[in-house]
């Protein structure tokens, strides 16, 4: 693999930027593999990535029905945080932080990861006190949370309405400064060219039809475009679609796959240099290095795997960012899209064994799936390796929709659902 | 924006009227105190999720309040009928 580096960049502008290399190969399917993880997506990626890195395992191919990246890697609001209420979930997010922290160096790729902060919002007391429990719980995990007043907020962004006049107030907000924004396709591609030169084999255009199951055991995967393909052991990181995958395998999942949302204005001039998010009003909003908007509410209220919504949801979700910052009333918006997001009962993912033997599924990730990227890709991958499920991901377990152990993290999910 | 007709209004109205209730024909288990936590978590969290055609209930929240069903695809999200709680569906798999 060619080293990027600015010195690199000098020597390759010498010939105009003719010689770069490619950043991954195109690969022909092998007959068998060690591993195979469905899903080309950010989580897929970064289990392939971490199974070469970590446990050597480079056997490895990730099938991906359409191109890296292209579902909801590539269709998310990018925001990265951890200050989550549970234990368990809290540990999990922090563990995806602290890898967050040094992946651009670890990747050899600009995931251009910008620590600027999150503030959530509250607007009533009942907020306040939701927000004073999740900080210290926070705290108490070694995250970094703070509470701020309407002051606190009204420094940090100085363009939000914070008058008691409003229609719903702010009275205050937590705190992250560690949390921020990454730059996502950045993610999936860093984590795909670090993956394929360990020799991950990369195989796009090529969709699952069937899991091959023999005696309670996985032995590998049907595919359209190039027939059987053998494993010994196999990963699903699929989305909104692990519904469809499980079906496959012939068990159900505690999961309903629906539209979510965003959208992006035209680029402006620096404006908002945080992340916002406010639950009660419902929608989020930053701003992205060209500029535009980032904006994200709740998904669609019906099942759908159209990875389009409904003109209301944008409305409402408008609506909401009017609300807080009357001054974007008058900002164009320049796209929106969908995309389908797998979302679980209790809001928090599903990192777990299957009925089947050898067959794993990372999803359930539901609407805040980004920010756990390659925290949940590390810990998927040291499940995959040892057959074991790694001790962060062992509270996901599909298991806890029969025993009642469920990890509600409602609350601090960024949208209703 | 979905155009939906509520069958106890016999109208069409618009999707901001209405709320998605999730999947439809869930039945309680007959004997709670006696299921297994299989049964139960079966019952309550797992649904059927397909893509396709999908039997869900609505509630017309700001019509008439009544809660129905549908039958629509979730792929194209057409809405192939609208019928009244108790009835059965005449479209898709399990028609």
């Amino acid at each position: 693999m060619q080293r990027y580096s600015g010195f690199g960049l000098v020597k390759h502008a010498l010939d105009h930027h003719e010689n770069w290399q490619r950043i991954w190969r195109n690969p022909k399917p092998k007959d068998h593999y060690d591993v195979i993880i469905v899903g080309g997506g950010g989580h897929g990626l970064a289990t392939a990535y971490y199974l070469a890195k970590e446990h050597g395992i480079t056997n490895v191919a990730v099938i991906e029905k359409g191109f890296l990246g292209g579902g909801n890697t590539g269709r998310n609001t990018t925001i990265v945080r951890s200050n989550y209420l549970w234990d368990e979930a809290a540990h999990l997010y922090e563990h995806a932080m602290k890898l967050w922290e040094g992946l651009s160096q670890d990747l050899n790729y600009n995931v251009m990861f910008s620590q600027r902060g999150v503030l959530n919002l509250g607007h009533n007391l009942q907020d306040m006190r939701d927000i004073q429990r999740r900080v210290n719980a926070n705290r108490l995990n070694g995250i970094d949370s703070e509470v701020l007043d309407t002051q606190g907020v009204q420094e940090i962004v100085p363009h939000m309405d914070c008058s008691p006049n409003t229609r719903y107030p702010v009275l205050g907000a937590s705190w992250q400064p560690r949390a921020g924004v990454a730059r996502h396709d950045a993610v999936a591609w860093g984590f795909a060219r670090a993956a394929d030169a360990m020799g991950v084999d990369l195989i796009q255009q090529t969709e699952v039809v069937d899991l091959i199951v023999e005696d309670g055991g996985i032995v590998g995967v049907e595919t359209k475009q190039h027939g059987t393909i053998k494993a010994g052991k196999v990963g699903c990181v699929v989305a909104g679609n692990s519904g469809v995958l499980a079906k496959m395998g012939g068990f159900r999942l505690p999961l309903e796959s629906h539209p979510l949302q965003a959208l992006v204005s035209e680029p402006i001039k620096p404006i908002l240099d945080t992340v916002v998010m406010s639950n009660a009003v419902h929608g989020y909003v930053s701003q992205s290095d060209k500029g535009d908007l980032v904006i994200g509410a709740g998904i669609d209220g019906y099942n759908g795997y159209g990875q389009r919504g409904s003109y209301p949801t944008i409305e409402h979700t408008l609506q909401a960012i009017v609300e807080l910052f009357p001054i974007f009333s008058r900002v164009r918006m320049n796209r929106q899209w969908g995309g389908i997001v797998d979302t679980c009962p209790d809001a928090c993912p599903i990192l777990s064994k299957t009925p089947v033997e050898n067959l794993f599924f990372n999803c359930g990730w539901g609407t805040g799936g980004f920010k756990a990227t390659p925290g949940s890709g590390h810990v998927f991958a040291a499940s995959l390796a040892k057959g074991e499920m790694h001790p962060l991901a062992a509270p996901f377990s599909i298991d806890r929709f029969h025993t009642g152990a469920l990890v509600d993290e409602h609350g601090a999910a960024g949208v209703a659902h | 924006m979905l155009h939906i007709y509520c069958p106890y209004c016999e109208e069409h109205r618009e999707e901001e009227e209405f709320h998605a209730k999730g999947e439809a024909h869930i039945a309680r288990p007959a004997d709670p105190d006696n299921t297994t936590d299989t049964e139960w978590g079966d019952y309550l969290y797992f649904r059927k999720n397909p893509r396709g055609l999908h039997h869900e209930m609505w509630v017309h929240a700001l019509g008439c309040r009544k809660f129905f069903n549908v039958t629509r695809h979730t792929v194209t999200y057409e809405i192939l009928e609208t019928y009244k709680m108790g009835e059965q569906p005449t479209q898709g798999a399990d028609a």
